[in-house]
């Protein structure tokens, strides 16, 4: 199957780095940042199809879309139209949403062989352990979030840089956990947009959600939680 | 200039009594007219003598693969066979032996809409209304334009047909998210001093995820759903795609001819309603003169 085999392999792109950014016309625009591993990579818990739509057709068309509402913005506050400014807002908080979205998801998966489902280590795995009891009971927690969200939108693990808390958080449609707090920072996103997993697990949400462990990639969350959190890791 | 209003859960619904107790998916010529209501079966239990009655899952008025192949017999399959039928089983797991249990499809609407603050078993139940009336809203052989009074009343309000079109399509393709968009019918004339017929008039409107425009009293004619489940497996991550098959080979334009026809008859019988009551309080208001009983 030709979807298998193709996606420019790169490295991880860094946290900062991974919103890919350009400039066009002296303005900033996105672009698609590459997945960090093949397609088909993360099979059989998530086949190739559903990520080749999903990183090239949906990715694609928030950043599309979100570097358009920028330039019309651009263009309306040049010219001081203010009804235009504050009509192009939900397509911005949408797409640009959408993008910082999907930047982050993509870091939170890994194929098996590259650690995806190893459980979390250090310091990111104690705090686990100590708010929710154990690995386990988070993703029943996560589990459990996901599958109750009505429509589409995201569950997360979010960390409170302020209290050092972390907590189960959920959006909905395109919303960046920072709305639900100015603090939270995302160590792990999970899409629960029915074109996320439709292709494969159709109606079933909660399947999807039970494998999608299986290629979790804690490595990435535990990074930001040692440094949003301040610990220092001992090894 | 036609308007597109996007509906968002925290504007506040006038209830309508009407809609209350007859909308539901019967606006359609006998022919696609299932008979049986939605709420048809009452369990007796003999020990305890207590009545409940439950939803059924109603089917579309075509067979699975009538659609084809603009619509997929796989796609109606999970759309309706799994999806629809999880609305119906898990809004009767939530209302078995409450107070819902007695209320009409519609009254659980809106009463879990609570005023856009809504209630657990809100989803479950506008999504079945939903569904029912989305497999209304489509047919075999649909798409096409509309007639008569539907054709003037759909030019006089959005300038042209080709331009309802447009707008249609572009509300349902902004709908960020799961969510409906909506031909509806709105009389705003009731307990108007000088009704003018620019106070009835065709709207379009799109919800986020369960929300219909029942919850603001407006008569709803068509619909489209556009959360992904409606079109991925056939269209993928395309939704204009779908969106224009939809509108040129789906729509029925008849069942939205005959939902017309019904808010009206409707909006007529609650308007004569509202002037019988006005007269009835005029009339056991004996001491006030002729005058002040026409200003209230
Ligand atoms: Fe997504």
């Amino acid at each position: 199957m030709a979807l298998r085999i193709l996606s420019r392999k790169t490295a991880t792109p860094s946290i900062s780095g991974s919103l890919g950014s350009g400039h066009f016309r002296g303005l900033q625009t996105f672009s698609l940042p590459d997945l960090p591993y093949d397609y088909g990579a993360l099979e059989p818990f998530i086949n190739a199809e559903i990520m080749l739509l999903h990183h090239q057709k949906h990715h694609q068309a928030y950043i599309t879309n979100y570097n358009k509402a920028l330039e019309q913005l651009h263009y309306a506050i040049n010219k001081g139209h203010a009804s235009t400014v504050s009509k192009l807002q939900s397509a911005i908080k949408f797409n640009g949403g959408g993008h910082i979205n999907h930047s982050i998801f993509w870091n939170n998966l890994a194929p098996i062989h590259e650690g995806g489902g190893e459980p979390p280590k250090g310091s990111l795995g104690w705090a686990i352990d100590s708010q929710f009891g154990s690995l386990e009971a988070l993703i029943q927690r996560v589990n459990a979030e996901g599958a109750a969200l009505q429509g589409s939108g995201w569950v997360w693990l979010a960390l409170d840089k302020e209290l050092k808390k972390l907590s189960v958080e959920t959006t909905a449609n395109q919303d960046p956990l920072v709305t639900k707090g100015s603090a939270l920072v995302p160590l792990l996103g999970i899409d629960v947009w029915e074109h996320a997993y439709y292709l494969q697990y159709k109606n079933v949400r909660p399947d999807y959600l039970k494998n999608i462990w299986k290629v979790i990639n804690w490595k990435y969350g535990g990074e930001i939680f040692a440094k949003e959190a301040g610990v220092v890791e001992s090894r | 200039m036609a308007s597109s209003i996007a509906l968002s859960p925290s504007t506040v619904p006038g209830q309508n009594q009407l809609l209350r107790s007859s909308f539901h998916g019967s606006a359609l010529p006998p022919s696609a007219i299932s008979l049986t209501p939605n709420k048809q079966v009452h369990h007796v239990s003999k020990t305890c003598l207590k009545i409940t009655a439950k939803f059924d899952l109603k089917p579309p008025p075509y067979p699975l693969d009538a659609l084809e192949p603009h619509m997929s017999r796989s796609t109606l399959e999970y759309h309706w066979g799994k999806h629809h039928r999880a609305y119906v089983d898990n809004l009767n797991r939530q209302i078995e032996g409450t107070e819902l249990d007695e209320l009409s499809l519609e009254d659980i609407i809106l009463k879990t809409y609570n005023k856009g603050d809504l209630l657990p078993q809100f989803n479950n139940a506008a999504q079945i209304w939903n569904h029912d009336f989305l497999w209304e809203s489509i047919k075999p052989g649909g798409g096409g334009k509309p007639t008569g009074e539907l054709l003037e009343l759909i030019e006089r309000d959005f300038d042209s047909f080709e331009k309802f079109l447009e707008e249609f399509k572009s509300a349902a393709a902004t709908q960020f998210g799961s969510g409906w968009a909506w031909l509806a019918y709105k009389d705003n004339t009731i307990g108007h001093p000088r009704p003018s017929e620019k106070d009835r008039k065709l709207v379009i409107l799109k919800s986020p995820n369960a929300v219909n425009p029942l919850v603001w009293d407006y008569a709803p004619l068509l619909t489209i759903d556009v959360w992904e489940h409606a079109y991925y497996l056939d269209f993928q991550n395309r939704r204009p795609d779908y969106i224009s098959t939809f509108i040129s080979n789906l729509i029925s334009w008849e069942a939205a001819d005959l939902r017309l026809q019904k808010a009206k008859v409707e909006a007529a019988e609650k308007a004569k309603e509202k002037v019988k009551k006005k007269t009835e309080d005029s009339d056991t208001d004996s001491s006030s003169s002729e005058s002040d009983s026409d200003s209230e």
